[in-house]
C-alpha cells in the first residue's frame, strides 16, 4: 500500500523496521515469482509432452469432444430406466444393445434383482469386505508402528516399511496376478483393495495411536498390567471412535476403488460399465452412470452422517 | 493384581463412577453384537463370492511359476531327432544370443548332456534313448517311433501323458521328452539381458569391459560415439523396452501433475463462490456445491472412460479425468476451509477502506493459501497412484503397459521392473509432498 511516500516522516527506528519489512516482502515476492515460473515451465513442458504422446491429437480432437456426447444418446430418455430395471424395450431387435431382460437375478417367483443393481451389490460387497479385512489388518499392525508403544526400534521401522509398501504397491498388479491364477472375478478385486487398505488404514491408525493420551496407559502400567492389557484398556478405548471414523471414510473411498478395479478385471459394476461404453450401448451406459452416481452420493451421505455422530466435525479432515 | 482396597472405598468408587460399573445391557452386549455381525457378514461373503469354488478351481501350479518369473528367466533349447543326428535348436531372439554355447549343455560324440544345477540332476540325449538322472538315480526313457515310454519305477518327479514324458527338476527347470524332440526349460535367477540385448555389441560383456569400451577403444559403430551407442542400445533393449517404460511412466506422472494443478487452479476461484461467508447468495453457494458434488460423485473411472472415448487413448484422457474429479474434491475442501477462516482479519482489512476484492486478497487468501497448497500437494501425490489405475482402463501411461505385460502371462519380470519404478516414484513424490507440506503448515498438517 502507499506507505513509501511517508517514509521520510518516520524516526530512524521505524525506518529500519520498514526497510526490513520491505526486504522481506521483496524476497517473498521473488520466491513467489520463482515458484510460479517453475510451475509454469513444468506445466508447459508437461502439456507439450502430453500433446505429442496422445494418440488422438489434443487440439484436433477438442471440436469433436461434444460430438461424442451428442451422438451417444439413447433412443428416448425412458430407455435409460428400462435398461436400469431390466424392462423389455420396444426397440428390441435381438441385439445385445436392447437385451435388457437378460441378466435378471430371480430371487423367488417373479421377483428379480435387475442386473445392474446386482452388479452394484457385488461392488459394494467387494468394498465392504475389503475395508473389513483391511481394517482388521491395519488394527493389528498399527500398535507395532507407534513410537509410544514399541519405541523407535526395529519393530517400528519394519512395520512402517511394510505398511508403506502395502499402500504404494499398484493395485492393478495384485489384481492382475490373482486374475491370472484365480481367473476373472471379484476375489482378485477384494485382495487388491484389501492390501491397499491395510497400508492406508494402518498409517492413519498409528498416527491416531501416537496422539493418544498416555496417562491411562501409565496408570495401567503402575498397576502391573502387561503390554496387551495396557493396549486393550489404555489405548483402544481412546482411539476407537477415531478408528471407526477412518474406517467409514475408507469404506467410502473403497466403493470408488472397487469400481475402478472392476473395470480392469475384478467384476462388478465397473466391468459392465466398461463393456457397455465400449459397445456403444448408450441407454445401458447412462443407466449405470445414474446408478453409480446415486450409490456414491448415498454412501457418502451415510458415512458422513455416521462419522459426524461418532466424532463430531473433526472427522472431516481430508485423506484418501 | 494383588492390591486390596477396603469395602468402603469400593462402594464409594462404585457410586462415583456409576456409568462405568453399571452399563446398560445394550452397552454390555455391543462388542459381542459387533463381533457377531462381522463374523456373520464374513460367512455371507464367503458364499456370496463363492470363495471355496474359486480357490479349488485356481491354477496353483501357475502361481508358483508366475512368482518365480518375477525374478528369474528361462532358456528354452530343444533337441530334435533327425534321421542321422540330433539337432540342437534355440528359439529366435533367444536371450542366449546368436551362437550360444552354454556350459550346462555339453556334447560328447552323439550324446548331449544337460545339467540342472548339479551333476546329480541331468539328462543325456541320444538317438532312441534319454537317460534321466534324478538326485543321482538313473532312469532310462526309451523312445519308440510313436511315443516316449515312462520306465518302470520312475521317480515321482517324472510323469507321462499322451506319449510324452515330463521330468521336473524343481526351480532349475523341466524337460518334455517326445518321440520327435526333447524340449528343455532351464531356469536361472536374475533378469537376463537387463542392460543390453544380444543384438547389441555390448552384450555379454562385464561391467568393467562395458565402461572401458564406452570411454576408450575403437568406435564400434562408425556413425556414433561409443557412449551414445551404449545409451541407444540400452534404451532400445528389445526385451526390456526401457525407453518405452520411461516414456509411459513420465506420461503417468504428467497426468497426475497437470490434472491436479489444473484442478487446484480452477477450484480456487470457484471455492470463493461456494463459500457461504464470502458470496452472500444462497443460490450460488448451493449451485456451486452441487456442481462440486457432481464432479466428485461421477467417479474418476467414468470420467476416464468417457474421455478415452472422446480424446482417444493417451495421457490427455487421464489429465481430464483427474482434472474433473479433483476440481470437485478440491473445490469442496477449499470452500470448507474458506468457511472456517478467521473473520477478524477480513474486518481489519475492511475497516481501513479496502475494496471487496482487496478484502479477499489481504484478509482471506493469506490465511488459506498454505492450506490450499498443502491439500493440492496431498492430492498430487495420491493421484500419482490413481493415474496408474485409470491408465489401465485406457487412459495410457504405465498402467496400460503393466496390464499388457500381465496379459501375456510370461512377462512377469517386466511387471516386476515396472512395479519397482512405480514404487520409487511414489516414495519420492511422497517424500517431496510431505516435506513441502510440513514446511507450509507445520508438522501436524496431516
Amino acid at each position: 500500500m502507499s506507505a513509501s511516500a511517508s517514509t521520510t516522516d518516520l524516526n530512524p527506528e521505524s525506518k529500519q523496521v520498514f526497510e526490513h519489512y520491505r526486504q522481506l516482502t521483496q524476497t517473498r515476492r521473488l520466491y513467489s515469482v520463482l515458484t510460479i515460473g517453475i510451475l509454469g515451465g513444468l506445466l508447459f513442458a508437461a502439456l507439450w509432452f502430453a500433446h505429442v504422446s496422445n494418440s488422438g491429437k489434443f487440439l484436433d480432437r477438442i471440436p469433436y469432444f461434444f460430438d461424442f456426447v451428442l451422438n451417444f444418446l439413447p433412443d428416448e430418455p425412458i430407455e435409460i430406466f428400462r435398461a436400469l430395471f431390466d424392462l423389455p424395450s420396444p426397440y428390441a431387435d435381438g441385439s445385445l444393445k436392447y437385451d435388457y431382460e437378460e441378466g435378471r437375478h430371480y430371487l423367488f417367483g417373479d421377483f428379480y434383482i435387475p442386473e445392474y443393481f446386482y452388479e452394484m451389490l457385488v461392488t459394494l460387497n467387494i468394498a465392504f469386505i475389503s475395508t473389513l479385512i483391511g481394517g482388521i489388518g491395519g488394527f493389528v499392525l498399527c500398535f507395532f508402528a507407534s513410537t509410544n508403544l514399541v519405541g523407535a526400534g526395529a519393530t517400528r521401522f519394519v512395520v512402517r516399511r511394510i505398511l508403506e509398501l502395502l499402500r504404494a504397491f499398484p493395485e492393478i498388479v495384485i489384481a492382475g496376478l490373482l486374475v491370472a491364477i484365480l481367473s476373472l472375478g471379484p476375489i482378485a478385486a477384494v485382495a487388491a483393495v484389501s492390501i491397499h487398505t491395510v497400508g492406508a488404514l494402518g498409517k492413519l491408525f498409528f498416527e491416531a495411536v501416537e496422539n493418544a493420551d498416555m496417562k491411562a496407559e501409565e496408570g495401567l502400567r503402575a498397576a502391573g498390567a502387561n503390554w496387551v492389557e495396557r493396549v486393550r484398556f489404555g489405548i483402544v478405548p481412546q482411539v476407537l471412535p477415531n478408528f471407526t471414523s477412518y474406517f467409514l471414510l475408507r469404506a467410502e473411498i473403497n466403493v470408488r476403488a472397487s469400481t475402478i478395479i472392476g473395470a480392469v478385471g475384478g467384476g462388478g459394476i465397473g466391468e459392465v460399465f466398461r463393456l457397455s461404453l465400449s459397445r456403444d450401448h448408450a441407454a445401458k451406459t447412462y443407466a449405470i452412470i445414474l446408478l453409480l452416481f446415486v450409490t456414491i452420493v448415498a454412501v457418502d451421505q451415510l458415512s458422513g452422517w455416521l462419522r459426524r455422530k461418532l466424532v463430531g466435525n473433526q472427522a472431516f479432515e481430508f485423506g484418501a | 493384581m494383588n492390591a486390596q482396597i477396603s469395602e468402603d472405598r469400593r462402594i464409594e468408587l462404585k457410586e462415583k463412577y456409576a456409568e462405568v460399573f453399571h452399563k446398560t445391557p445394550l452397552q454390555r452386549a455391543l462388542p459381542y453384537v459387533v463381533s457377531f455381525s462381522i463374523l456373520t457378514y464374513m460367512v455371507f461373503a464367503f458364499f456370496f463370492f463363492n470363495i471355496a469354488g474359486v480357490i479349488s478351481g485356481a491354477k496353483w501350479d501357475r502361481a508358483g511359476l508366475y512368482m518365480a518369473d518375477w525374478v528369474s528367466w528361462q532358456a528354452t533349447p530343444k533337441f530334435r531327432f533327425k534321421d542321422d543326428a540330433i539337432q540342437l535348436q534355440y528359439p529366435r531372439f533367444s536371450p542366449l544370443g546368436e551362437n550360444p554355447n552354454p556350459e550346462w549343455i555339453t556334447q560328447n560324440g552323439d550324446v548331449y548332456r544337460v545339467t540342472f544345477g548339479s551333476e546329480q540332476n541331468a539328462i543325456e540325449v541320444q538317438q532312441g534313448l534319454v537317460t534321466v538322472f534324478v538326485d543321482g538315480a538313473v532312469h532310462e526313457v526309451d523312445i519308440t517311433k510313436d511315443a516316449a515310454l515312462l520306465p518302470q519305477g520312475a521317480h515321482s518327479s517324472m510323469s507321462e501323458r499322451n506319449g510324452r514324458v515330463r521330468v521336473f527338476f524343481g526351480f532349475e527347470g523341466n524337460v518334455e521328452i517326445r518321440n520327435t524332440q526333447v524340449r528343455v526349460w532351464r531356469r536361472f535367477w536374475g533378469w537376463e539381458n537387463f542392460f543390453f540385448d544380444p543384438a547389441s555389441p555390448y552384450w555379454g560383456k562385464s561391467a568393467t569391459e562395458v565402461v572401458g569400451l564406452m570411454f576408450s577403444g575403437e568406435r564400434l559403430d562408425p556413425d556414433q560415439s561409443n557412449i551414445s551407442l551404449a545409451f541407444n542400445n540400452f534404451l532400445h533393449n528389445a526385451e526390456w523396452q526401457h525407453l518405452d517404460v520411461f516414456v509411459k511412466l513420465l506420461q503417468t506422472i504428467v497426468m497426475a501433475f497437470v490434472g491436479t494443478l489444473f484442478a487446484a487452479v480452477l477450484a480456487f476461484p470457484l471455492a470463493f463462490i461456494a463459500a457461504r461467508n464470502i458470496t452472500m447468495s444462497k443460490t450460488s453457494n448451493w449451485m456451486m456445491k452441487r456442481f462440486f458434488d457432481f464432479l466428485r460423485s461421477v467417479d474418476m473411472l467414468i470420467w476416464a472412460l468417457f474421455f478415452t472415448r472422446s480424446f482417444g487413448p493417451g495421457p490427455l484422457a487421464g489429465i481430464s479425468a483427474i482434472f474433473f474429479t479433483d476440481t470437485g474434491t478440491l473445490g469442496k475442501l477449499y470452500s470448507e476451509a474458506l468457511e472456517n477462516v478467521d473473520d477478524k482479519q477480513r474486518e481489519g482489512v475492511k475497516s481501513v477502506g479496502a475494496s471487496p476484492a482487496e478484502v479477499q486478497r489481504y484478509g482471506v487468501v493469506p490465511q488459506v493459501l498454505p492450506l490450499f497448497a498443502s491439500q493440492a500437494l496431498y492430492f498430487w501425490e495420491s493421484n500419482t497412484r490413481s493415474a496408474t489405475i485409470i491408465g489401465a482402463v485406457g487412459a495410457g501411461g504405465i498402467g496400460l503397459k503393466l496390464l499388457e505385460a500381465m496379459r501375456t502371462g510370461t512377462d512377469w519380470e517386466n511387471v516386476g521392473y515396472m512395479v519397482i519404478l512405480i514404487l520409487l516414484v511414489v516414495f519420492v513424490f511422497d517424500a517431496i509432498s510431505n516435506n513441502l507440506r510440513s514446511r507450509l503448515i507445520g508438522n501436524d498438517g496431516h
